[in-house]
This record gives C-alpha cells, structure tokens and sequence, in this order.
C-alpha cells in the first residue's frame, strides 16, 4: 500500500525523524486553519500518489493564510495525470541549501533490503544513477542486523555526505530503518532530504509503501487506506473476501489460482483484439476451494459491473474437483435469483482437469441458457471475446 | 531421481495438527509419500491417525529428525508464526523446508532467508506462498494434486500453482520427473536459477517448463542463467502481458513497478537466450511436445 505524503510525513515524525510542521485539507477553509496554525510562508501539496506534481501546478508557495486558502482553492479537484486532488498538504517552508536522496526499500533480486543514497537530490534517483553512477551509494542491509552507527557511517561515506552533516544524516539513517523496520514498510524514500540554511537536516518529502501482508500486527494500518480511491467494485469484491481488481474492459474474468487468472487475462485480451478490441474487465481469483458460496460472491461483484457484457469461467480443477465447480457454478446462478439478481450476461465456462468429464456433464444437464461450455482455455477465451463484442 | 524431492525422502509436516496441516498430509500420504510425522510442541507425544496409518507429533523439528530421520519438512503454519517455523527448520539443519504459507510479511522472509544465509545455507527454502514440490510417482511435498500425471522426464519450476497444474495436466502423456513451485512472493527460498540449475544436472530430466509471471527481474536473471549455463532444452510462458502498472494481481510479488518487471521483457530476455515462449500455456504445451518428440 503507497502512502499519500502526508501520511508519510506522519509516520516519520512518529518516529522521531526530523520534518517540517504540516497538516492536510480537504476544503480551503481547512488549508486557512491550518496555515494560520503554522504562520508565515507555506507551501500547499496536491496529495496524489503519482510523480510530476509540481510540474502540473500541484505545489504552490503562499504568503499567509489568505493565500493559502486561495492556493487550496486551485489545487483541490485539480486533475494530475488521471487522479483528482481531494486532500491537500500544507506544511512550513524551509530555505534549501543542499539536497540529498536516501531512501530503504526491497532488494527482491538479493532477497534482502537496500539502501540506496545520494548527495544529488531533489531529481530523479533513476536519472541520476545513469548519469552519474558514482555519486549513488547501494549499500546492503541485512534484515537481521538492520541499520546500525557503524552501518549508518558507512552509508554516509559511500555517498560522500559533506563532513558538516554527517552525523545528522548518520542519525537520520538509523532512525529511518527503525521506522521501515517497525512499520513493516518495504519502501521509504525521502527525496529530497534537504540541509537548510541554518545547518539542520530535514526530511522535506516522505514515500512510503507498507506490506499489506502485515496488516495483522498493524492494526493501525487499516486506516491509511485512502477510501476516495477504492474503485466501489474493488470495495464490494474486498468486503466478500474476494480478490479481485478492477480493469477496463468488456469480458468478466472468474478464475482459481494468481497465475492462471492473470493467464486467462491475457488469452482474453488476445482474443478480443480481433474481435473489436474487447479486452479483460477484472483480474478476479477465486482461491483453490472455489466453493459454490465464493462462485456466487464473485459472479455478483462480476455481473454488477456494468462494462461486462460476458463472463469467462476458468477453473482448473487441482485439489478442487471440477464436477464440484460445476454445481458451485449452478447453484450460485439459482443463489444470485434468489437474492433478486436478473441474471442476464453469458458465461462462457471451461473446466478442465480433476473430473473434468462429470463437471461438463452437470453444466449439459442443467440446461441453464446462460450457460455455454467450451473445453479448452483458448477456444473458451475466444468465445467470451465473441459474445462480450456481440453485446457492445 | 528427480531433484530434491525422491521416493527416500522423509517427510514431516510443521502445521499438522492444523486444518490444512491435516488435510494435505492425508493427500500426500495418498499420493504415496513417505510422511514420517508432524511438529506441534504443544501436542508432542500424541500421534494422529490418517486412514489407518497414525503419525507421532513432535515437540521440535530437531526431535523429529533425530527419531524419524526426517529430511523434508512442509510448513502449514499461519502467516503470524511462519517465521518461527522456519527459523526452526533452519536451526535444525533440515535439507529442504517446503513453505506453503500464503500472506507472509516479506520482512519475515528476508528475515529467515538472511538467517538461512549465516548459518551457511545448509537448508533449501522453497516458498513461501507456493504449492511444493512434487516428483510424480515418488513423492509429494505440499498441495500439488499428485494424480494429475505420471513421473516421466520433464521438470517444471515455475512462479504459480495452477499453470503448473495446467501445464501438467496438457503433458500428462509424457510425464514429469519434478514439479518445483517456487511461490509468487517478492522474497523466495528457491529461484528459477536453483531449478533450473538442478534440472540441469539432473540425468532423469531431459528439457524444463519455466513459467513466469510480471514483477521483478527473476525471469531475466534466469534467461542469462540459461544461456550461459543449460544445454537442455527450455520453454517458457509468462503470465501479465495485459496487467497494469502498479496493480498486485493476487501475488504478493506480481507487480509492474514502473517501467520494470513486465511480461514484455521476461519474454523477450528468455527468447534472447534462446528459449522458446507459449503465448498461451496451451501453446507452451505444444512446444513442450515438439521437443519431446
């Protein structure tokens, strides 16, 4: 999960690292309040979770609150690269001397985590590892040792930190590994990390990504979800449990296991580009069991879509035996007319594997109109694009 | 021979006693494996029966290796206390630990992984968040369906569950020697390069399925372990050409971040090393059974 910079800002000053002042609006009056709290210079944020913001009038200085207010005012709503700003960062402003790069995240390739830091800041990291490889520190950083003084002066020699902020930086390093590491983050990137002219260090930006897989001992984390963005159908799939993202296309996607349904997507997506550009509407993953009860939930949340005009059942039938699916298929059509749904889209649906014959069977027998098998993944995926393009 | 995983292998459960614990180890009991008993310190000493053959509950990995001669553990364990286990297996020194756990804080798994590391590697980490490893006909380490397919002398090592089933099953007349599951987690034990490596020297092995999915760089770091390294023949299929930027599509790991970890690239590095790539899993298939023919 990416934080909004603000929420960033929080968690660092939770832990004691070193920020400016600030608080976030959702209405200009809000944005006054709070930069009178502050006083003097501010400068307002647009809080969206894409790069390029300033360059798209996202971030503006005010004198005061009164232009503050009217700075939120132009900012909120504004649409940056897709995403409509509803909050706003207002925090106190700092006279910059130097910027810097540091940040802790992911290292999947060495199954470990990185430390990548930089005296060249406030650009790019990617840019200026190709242009000026040697002005980038990686230091490596064992999950079981974390970041410690020794570990934290050696950060900041490899990046060549002037001798006047060393032990600030050194400080902030270990400080900031002991947030990642208590918020079971796998990215925090503060850029710039700034000295101002006073000679204090501060960390003037905050990304942030946590580990959803952590949510059980976060309790706290839950809160972070930015609600506003939640596509509703992401919502109602999360409220059943379900695991599901929503795409933009015309062909509903119901499949067991990560791998095949990200498959199926593209089958799909193969298919439909001969026949009017249909393309996948959902990745949606049913899990191994693929109960009657999970089918009913997930056609639900796929039916509701209004884009979807048909469906592509894809089950391979592992551990689950696929004449269960087919009654799980059945009954969760009965079960959806039962809860007053009219059931009108067409399911293409292909079972293969453990009792496929006795699966096909029962969807023969059932004689549901809505219902069409065709075995194999590829001419199943065809058909979907076919019927999906017929009801455009 | 199969790699890792052999009808001599003994295995143990950490998870046994638990709902899917038990379930898969009666399933791996019915698919013939040598299961030897199961970890749980606060049932040590009681034994539970599965159809007629009742295995013992240890107190520890350590215990059960020492009276069973267990080499394979699989951990069924909760994500909250996946760590643990682990660690476990590690201090025990036990050769393969098979992790099957989904929903693991990676922190946890670079934890153990950087662990497994000091203590000199001297146990193979497969998962976590993945299906296990299978040698049809001779053993079955975690909740690959064991009758889909006779042992025979293809290896697959791949990042998801059901295209490997998928992929078993379109191939099930030739058959498999071993069946590697690596996980869709960021951090894993085992990588394509371990498999791939194994497969290679493996003399029951005569050409390896490689299945990948979007994110990272795994799939390109094994296209230049290929071309340098395996002289079998490869095929390969990647899942996501069509996913999103930014969108976790149900693996923990299946993200494109930026520019990085697209279908795109996999497929055009493991065609660089000269691997051929199904555009669907049953075309993979298909070019499966062209190099076998």
């Amino acid at each position: 999960m990416d934080l909004f910079e603000y929420q960033g800002r929080d968690l660092f000053e939770r832990h004691g690292l070193p920020v400016l002042g600030g608080g976030v609006a959702e209405t200009p009056e809000e944005a006054r309040a709070i930069a009178e709290r502050l006083g003097g210079r501010v400068v307002v944020k647009a809080q969206v979770k894409v790069g390029g913001r300033g360059k798209a009038g996202g971030v503006k200085l005010a004198d005061g609150a009164d232009e503050a207010q009217a700075r939120a005012t132009d900012i909120l709503g504004m649409d940056i690269k897709g995403h409509t700003v509803g909050k706003v960062m207002l925090a106190e402003t700092a006279d910059i001397a130097e910027e810097y790069y540091f940040s802790y995240l992911l290292d999947r390739a060495n199954r470990t985590f990185l430390c990548i830091a930089s005296v060249a800041g406030g650009m790019e990291i990617e840019q200026v590892a190709e242009e000026q490889p040697d002005r980038v520190a990686k230091v490596a950083v064992d999950a079981n040792r974390g970041v410690d003084q020794a570990l934290a002066r050696e950060i900041v020699a490899g990046a060549g930190f002037p001798a006047e902020v060393a032990d600030q930086v050194a400080e902030i390093a270990v400080k900031l590994w002991a947030a990642f590491a208590a918020e079971d983050a796998t990215l925090v990137e503060v850029n710039p990390l700034a000295k101002v002219r006073d000679g204090r260090v501060l960390c003037l930006d905050a990304k942030v990504t946590l580990d959803e897989n952590a949510g059980f001992r976060h309790a706290d984390h839950e809160a972070l979800v930015d609600q506003s963005a939640v596509d509703p159908l992401e919502q109602a799939a999360k409220a059943k449990n379900l695991n599901y993202v929503k795409l933009d296309g015309e062909v509903g996607i119901i499949g067991n296991g990560a791998g095949l349904v990200m498959s199926t997507l593209d089958v799909v997506a193969y298919a439909g580009a001969d026949r009017g550009g249909v393309k996948p509407a959902n990745f949606l993953d049913i899990g191994g069991g693929a109960s009657a009860a999970v089918m009913a939930n997930g056609l639900e949340v796929v039916l509701s879509d209004p884009s979807v005009k048909s469906v592509f059942v894809n089950v391979f039938g592992g551990i689950t035996a696929c004449d269960e699916v087919a009654n799980g298929i059945i009954q969760a059509l009965a079960l959806l007319e039962q809860r007053g749904e009219q059931v009108t889209k067409p399911l293409v649906v292909r079972l293969d594997g453990n009792n496929a014959e006795a699966g096909r069977t029962i969807l023969d027998e059932a004689k549901n109109p809505l219902v069409e098998r065709v075995d194999t993944m590829d001419g199943a995926a065809e058909r979907a694009a076919e019927l999906a393009a017929a009801g455009k | 021979m199969a790699i890792w995983l052999t009808k001599d292998s003994k295995v143990i459960v950490q998870g046994m006693t638990g709902s899917e614990g038990s379930k898969h180890t009666r399933r791996m009991l019915a698919a013939g494996t040598t299961v030897v008993g199961g970890v749980n310190p606060r049932k040590a000493g009681t034994s539970v029966d599965f159809d007629g053959t009742a295995l013992p509950v240890f107190a520890s990995v350590g215990e059960a290796m020492k009276e069973t001669g267990a080499d394979v553990s699989v951990i069924f364990v909760p994500p909250a206390f996946t760590k643990a286990a682990v660690l476990e297996a590690i201090d025990a020194e036990i050769p393969l630990a098979v992790v099957i756990t989904e929903g693991v804080p990676v922190q946890d798994s670079a934890a153990f992984w950087a662990h497994n590391v000091a203590q000199g590697e001297k146990t193979r980490i497969v998962g976590p968040n993945c299906p296990g490893i299978a040698s049809p006909g001779a053993s079955n380490a975690g909740i690959i369906p064991a009758d889909i397919t006779p042992g025979g002398r293809i290896g697959l090592v791949s990042k998801s569950g059901t295209l490997t089933y998928q992929l078993m099953y379109e191939l099930r007349d030739i058959g498999f020697s071993t069946c590697v599951g690596i996980g869709g987690d960021p951090i894993i034990g085992t990588t394509h390069i371990d498999a791939l490596r194994a497969f290679q020297a493996d003399p029951e092995t005569d050409a390896i399925v490689m299945i990948g999915e979007i994110g990272g760089d795994a799939e390109e770091r094994a296209a230049e372990f290929i071309k340098a390294n395996v002289t079998k023949p490869v095929v390969g299929y990647i899942a996501g050409f069509t996913a999103p930027p930014g969108k976790t599509m149900g693996h923990a790991g299946a993200i494109i971040s930026g520019s990085a970890g697209t279908a795109d690239a996999k497929k055009s590095a493991l065609e660089a090393a000269g691997v051929k790539v199904g555009k669907t899993p049953s075309e993979t298939a298909r070019l499966m059974r062209d190099v076998m023919s």
